[in-house]
C-alpha cells in the first residue's frame, strides 16, 4: 500500500538543541500510528513540521507519493493534515456549527452574501452524528465538556476532508467514559481510511488503539514496531534508553532538621488537607497527574494564591504568608512550571532576569550597584554554564535549558533556603536536564531543602529522597526512595489503592 | 549539520548581538540618527535653522512635551497609557491660577500645590487601575481626562486666568544666559528619571512589570504599588509641564493641553518605546520629543501651514514605528536563517 505520508531524513535544529535528527517515517492510510517518547524527545517538533508551524532544515516530506512543501497551516490543510492538541482550539462564544465551519463558513449564494447558518447547522449535525454524537449545534461550545469539544474539533477536521489526523495527548484531560468514547471515534476514523497519529503518555491506550508504534528519544527515531510485537515495559525501556544512574546523578547528603512543614493546607475546590514536610538536605518529589493540584499547593505556599485553612511552619515556627514577597523574605523560592509565561521577562537580558527577584537586596542605600550586579550575573553564567555567556543576551533567544538556568539563577540570587521547583526540566534536552539535577544536588549539599513537582515518573524516582503522590487535590501516598516504584506511584496518582 | 558547523553558526549569531557591532548601534541610536539627519536637512533648507537663537527656541518649544513624555514613558513601559495628562495639566494649573491670582497665595507654595494636584490625580488613575481593577488604563484615564477637564472649566468659570507672579513666569519664560530655564529643567528631570529607571530597584521593577506581569508578581515585586507609582509620577510630570506652560504664556486656561496626551505618546513611540511594555528609554523619549519640535520648527521656518504640519507629524509617527517593525523583522529573519 502506498503510504499517505513519508518522511525521509527530516531534521530540525534550534539554537543549542538538535530537536529532530534524520527522521524516517511512514504513515499508511487507515492506520493508527502511535508516537511515544519522553518530553523533549522531539514529538512536538515533528508535529509542528507536519502542520507547517516549523520548517524542516533538512530532509523531504512526501504525501501520497509526491514531495510536499508544508510552509504554513494552510498548506497542511490543503494536504489533508489536521492536528488536535491537548489544549483545544475551539472558540468559546461561538456555536458548535460556527466552530465546525470556522474560516470556511457556508454562505447564502456561493462565496458572497450572508451566512447560511441553517446549512452549517445541518452539516455539522450530520458530521457529529457520524461520530455518534448527538450535540445541539446551536449551542455555545463553551457549554460542552472537554470530550464533546474534542468531538467538535474532529467534526471540523472531517469537514475539511482530513486524511491524516494528528492527536496530541487527546485523553490527558478526559474522564474515563470520555476516553472510551474517543477511542471508539478513532476506530470509526480508521474505518473511513483516515490515518491517525496518536501521541500519548498513556501507553496502555497506545497498546489498545494503535496498529504500529514509533518510539522517539532525544530527537531521533529509535524504532517503529507493530503493536503486537511489543509490550508496555519494552516501550518504556525504548523510550528511556539509558539506565537511571546515568540519567539521574542522585547524591545523598546528610539530612538535617525540618525546613518546612505544612499541615492540613486547604484551598476549597483545589486541594484539601495537604500535610507534608521537607528537611534540610532533602529533595522531596511530588508526583501526580496533570490537574491533581500540585502546582496549586506550591502557589499557595508561595503566597501567590490564598489558602482557606491550614498552617505553614518554617523551621518549626508558624508563619503567615500573604504574598510572594512574604514567602521570599522567609527564604522560599518558587521555580514555576511555565518559565516563559511566569518566570522570565523574555525580551529583556540575562543580566536583568537574574536580578528581578533580588534588586532590592542589591541596593546600597537608594542606588543599585550596577558593577556588582554585572559581577553576580557573570558568576551565575559561569556557575550554571549558561550559554551563550553574554550578560546582555536576550532571554527569548536562549534555548529552553538555558532559559531554565536563568530562572534558577534568579532564585539562587535571592539566597533562598527552600526551593519549590515545578517541572524543573520540562521541555529541555537531556544534557540540560542533567545540569539542572546537578544544580539541585548542589542546593541540598549546601543544606537547602527542595520540593520537586514533576509529571515525569523517572525524574521523581531518580531524584527524590521521598515521594508524595497527589490525586484530585489530596495526598494519597508518601513513599520513601527505597520503596518507590513506577507502579505504586501511578496507582496512588490515579486514585487506586 | 555536524556539531562543528553548529558551533560556527552559534558563533556567528552571537557576533551580531555583540554590543560593539555597527548594526546594534544603529538600532540603539536609530532615533538619534533620524534627529541628526532631520537637522542636517533643515540646515540646508533654511538659513535660519542652525542659529543659536533658533536652537534655543527649539529647546524651549520642546520642553513641555518632553516633561509630559517622560511621565508618559513610565506608563507605556508598564504596557499602559495615560490619556488624561492634558486635562490633568489644565486642572492643576487652573487651581494654581485661582490660588495665586484670586487668593494671593505664596507662588512657591502654589507651584508645590500644582505639582501635588497633578500627582494626586495620577495617583487616582493608578488606584482605579489596581484597586477598582478597571480592565485597562485606557478606561480609567479616559474617565479622568473628562473629569479633570470639566473641573478645570468649573474652577475657572471657563475663562483664562492671567497675571502670574515673576517666580512662576521664570520657570516657563526665564533664561540663564542664552539657555531657557525650562530646558534646564528638562535636563535635570531627565537625568533624575534616567537614574530612577536604571539605577534603583523600583525603576527596574517598572521594566519587569511591563515585560511580564505574572513573572514579576511571582518574583515578589509589588505590582500594584509599582503601577500606582507610575501613574502618580505621570500625573506629577503633567503638572510640571503645566507649570512651564503657565509661566511661558503667563496664563492658566481650562482648555490648555488638549492634544498633549497624544503628543506625549508620539514622543515615546518615536523614541523607540514599545506599546507592548517593557522596552523604551528616557533618552529615546527626549529624542522623540526633540524630533517633533525640530520638525514643527523647521516646517514653520519653511512657511508650511500649521495644518500641513499636523499631517507631517502623523506621517513621522507612522514612519518611525514602521522602521522599527522592519528592523525587528530583519533581525528575526537573520536569526532564523542562521539557525
Amino acid at each position: 500500500m502506498q503510504p499517505f505520508l513519508e518522511l525521509k531524513g527530516v531534521s530540525k535544529v534550534f539554537p543549542g538543541v538538535r530537536a529532530l535528527d534524520n527522521i524516517n517515517l511512514e504513515i499508511l492510510p487507515g492506520e493508527v500510528h502511535g508516537l511515544v517518547g519522553e518530553n523533549g524527545a522531539g514529538k512536538s517538533t515533528l508535529i509542528k513540521i507536519l502542520t507547517g508551524a516549523y520548517k524542516n532544515d533538512a530532509g523531504k516530506i512526501y504525501i501520497e507519493g509526491k514531495e510536499a512543501q508544508i510552509n504554513g497551516p494552510r498548506d497542511a490543510m490543503k494536504y489533508g493534515i489536521t492536528a488536535i492538541y491537548q489544549e483545544l482550539n475551539t472558540i468559546k462564544g461561538l456555536s458548535v456549527a460556527e466552530n465546525v465551519f470556522l474560516g470556511r463558513e457556508i454562505k447564502q449564494n456561493g462565496d458572497r452574501g450572508l451566512l447560511n447558518i441553517k446549512e452549517m447547522r445541518k452539516k455539522s449535525h450530520e458530521l457529529l452524528k457520524g461520530l455518534g454524537q448527538d450535540i445541539d449545534t446551536k449551542q455555545d461550545v463553551a457549554l460542552l465538556g472537554i470530550g464533546q469539544q474534542q468531538m467538535v474539533e474532529i467534526a471540523k477536521a472531517l469537514s475539511i476532508k482530513t486524511k491524516l489526523l494528528i492527536m496530541d495527548e487527546p485523553t490527558s484531560s478526559l474522564t474515563g467514559r470520555e476516553v472510551k468514547e474517543l477511542l471508539r471515534t478513532v476506530r470509526e476514523l480508521k474505518s473511513r481510511g483516515i490515518a491517525v497519529i496518536y501521541i500519548s503518555h498513556r501507553l496502555e491506550e497506545v497498546m489498545e488503539i494503535c496498529d504500529r508504534v514509533t518510539v522517539m528519544r532525544d530527537g531521533m527515531k529509535i524504532t517503529t514496531l507493530p503493536i503486537e510485537k511489543v509490550t508496555v515495559d519494552e516501550l518504556i525501556k525504548l523510550m528511556v534508553g539509558r539506565n537511571l544512574e546515568q540519567q539521574f546523578p542522585k547524591i545523598k547528603v546528610e539530612i538535617g532538621e525540618e525546613a518546612l512543614r505544612v499541615e492540613n493546607l486547604t484551598r476549597k475546590g483545589t486541594f484539601e488537607n495537604i500535610s507534608f514536610n521537607v528537611k534540610k538536605g532533602e529533595i522531596i518529589g511530588i508526583a501526580g497527574l496533570v490537574g491533581a493540584g500540585r502546582t496549586e499547593v506550591a502557589r499557595a505556599i508561595f503566597g501567590a494564591d490564598e489558602i482557606d485553612s491550614g498552617e505553614i511552619y518554617i523551621e518549626n515556627k508558624k508563619v503567615n504568608i500573604k504574598s510572594p514577597k512574604d514567602a521570599m523574605n522567609l527564604g522560599i523560592a518558587f521555580l514555576t512550571e511555565d518559565r516563559k509565561g511566569q518566570g522570565l521577562v523574555l525580551d529583556n537580558t540575562i543580566d536583568f532576569n537574574v536580578h528581578i527577584a533580588s534588586y532590592k537586596k542589591s541596593s546600597n542605600g537608594l542606588l543599585l550597584n550596577l558593577k556588582k550586579l554585572k559581577e553576580t550575573t557573570r558568576e551565575n553564567i559561569k556557575k550554571l554554564n549558561i550559554n551563550p555567556p553574554i550578560e546582555n543576551f536576550v532571554a527569548r533567544q536562549l534555548s529552553g535549558g538555558n532559559q531554565q538556568k536563568v530562572v534558577i539563577a534568579k532564585w539562587l540570587n535571592t539566597n533562598a533556603r527552600i526551593f519549590i521547583v515545578d517541572e524543573p526540566t520540562r521541555g529541555i534536552d537531556v544534557g540540560a536536564k542533567v545540569e539542572v539535577y546537578n544544580i539541585l544536588n548542589n542546593l541540598i549539599k549546601d543544606g537547602a531543602a527542595v520540593i520537586m513537582i514533576s509529571s515525569e515518573l523517572p525524574e521523581i524516582l531518580g531524584m527524590s529522597d521521598r515521594v508524595y503522590v497527589m490525586h484530585e487535590g489530596r495526598i494519597t501516598a508518601e513513599i520513601d526512595r527505597a520503596h518507590a516504584t513506577q507502579e505504586n506511584i501511578m496507582l496512588a496518582a490515579t486514585g487506586g489503592n | 549539520m555536524s556539531n562543528l558547523e553548529l558551533k560556527n553558526v552559534k558563533a556567528e549569531r552571537f557576533q551580531t548581538t555583540d554590543k560593539k557591532s555597527v548594526k546594534s548601534y544603529i538600532s540603539k541610536f536609530g532615533s538619534l540618527l533620524g534627529l541628526l539627519l532631520l537637522c542636517i536637512a533643515l540646515t540646508f533648507a533654511s538659513s535660519h535653522f542652525l542659529t543659536l537663537k533658533n536652537i534655543m527656541n527649539i529647546a524651549r518649544q520642546s520642553a513641555i512635551n518632553s516633561l509630559i513624555s517622560v511621565g508618559m514613558l513610565l506608563t507605556i513601559l508598564t504596557a499602559g497609557i495615560d490619556l488624561s495628562v492634558g486635562s490633568v495639566l489644565a486642572l492643576s494649573t487652573c487651581i494654581m491660577g485661582v490660588a495665586v491670582v484670586k487668593w494671593g497665595i505664596n507662588p512657591i507654595l502654589a507651584m508645590l500645590m500644582c505639582i501635588a494636584i497633578g500627582a494626586f490625580l495620577g495617583f487616582l488613575n493608578g488606584v482605579m487601575l489596581t484597586k477598582l481593577k478597571l480592565p485597562h488604563p485606557f478606561i480609567s484615564t479616559l474617565g479622568m481626562k473628562n473629569i479633570a477637564r470639566g473641573l478645570a472649566l468649573i474652577v475657572t468659570a471657563a475663562s483664562p486666568i492671567s497675571g502670574f507672579p515673576k517666580a512662576i513666569q521664570y520657570i516657563g519664560a526665564g533664561f540663564i544666559g542664552p539657555v531657557p530655564v525650562s530646558f534646564i529643567l528638562v535636563i535635570i528631570v531627565f537625568v533624575l528619571f534616567s537614574i530612577f529607571l536604571n539605577r534603583t530597584a523600583q525603576g527596574r521593577y517598572i521594566y519587569a512589570v511591563g515585560g511580564n506581569l505574572e513573572a514579576s508578581k511571582l518574583s515578589g515585586i509589588n505590582v500594584e504599588k509599582t503601577l500606582i507609582l507610575v501613574y502618580t509620577l505621570c500625573g506629577l510630570m503633567a503638572s510640571v509641564g503645566g507649570l512651564v506652560l503657565t509661566g511661558r504664556v503667563n496664563a492658566a486656561f481650562p482648555l490648555a493641553g488638549l492634544d498633549y496626551d497624544l503628543d506625549a505618546i508620539a514622543a515615546c513611540i518615536i523614541g523607540g518605546a514599545s506599546f507592548m511594555g517593557g522596552s523604551g528609554t528616557v533618552w529615546g523619549t527626549l529624542i522623540g520629543a526633540m524630533i517633533m519640535a525640530v520638525l514643527r520648527n523647521g516646517l514653520n521656518l519653511l512657511g508650511v501651514s500649521a495644518d500641513l504640519q499636523t499631517v507631517a507629524i502623523g506621517a513621522v509617527i507612522i514612519a518611525a514605528v514602521y522602521v522599527d517593525v522592519l528592523r525587528r523583522q530583519a533581525e528575526k529573519k537573520a536569526k532564523t536563517q542562521t539557525v
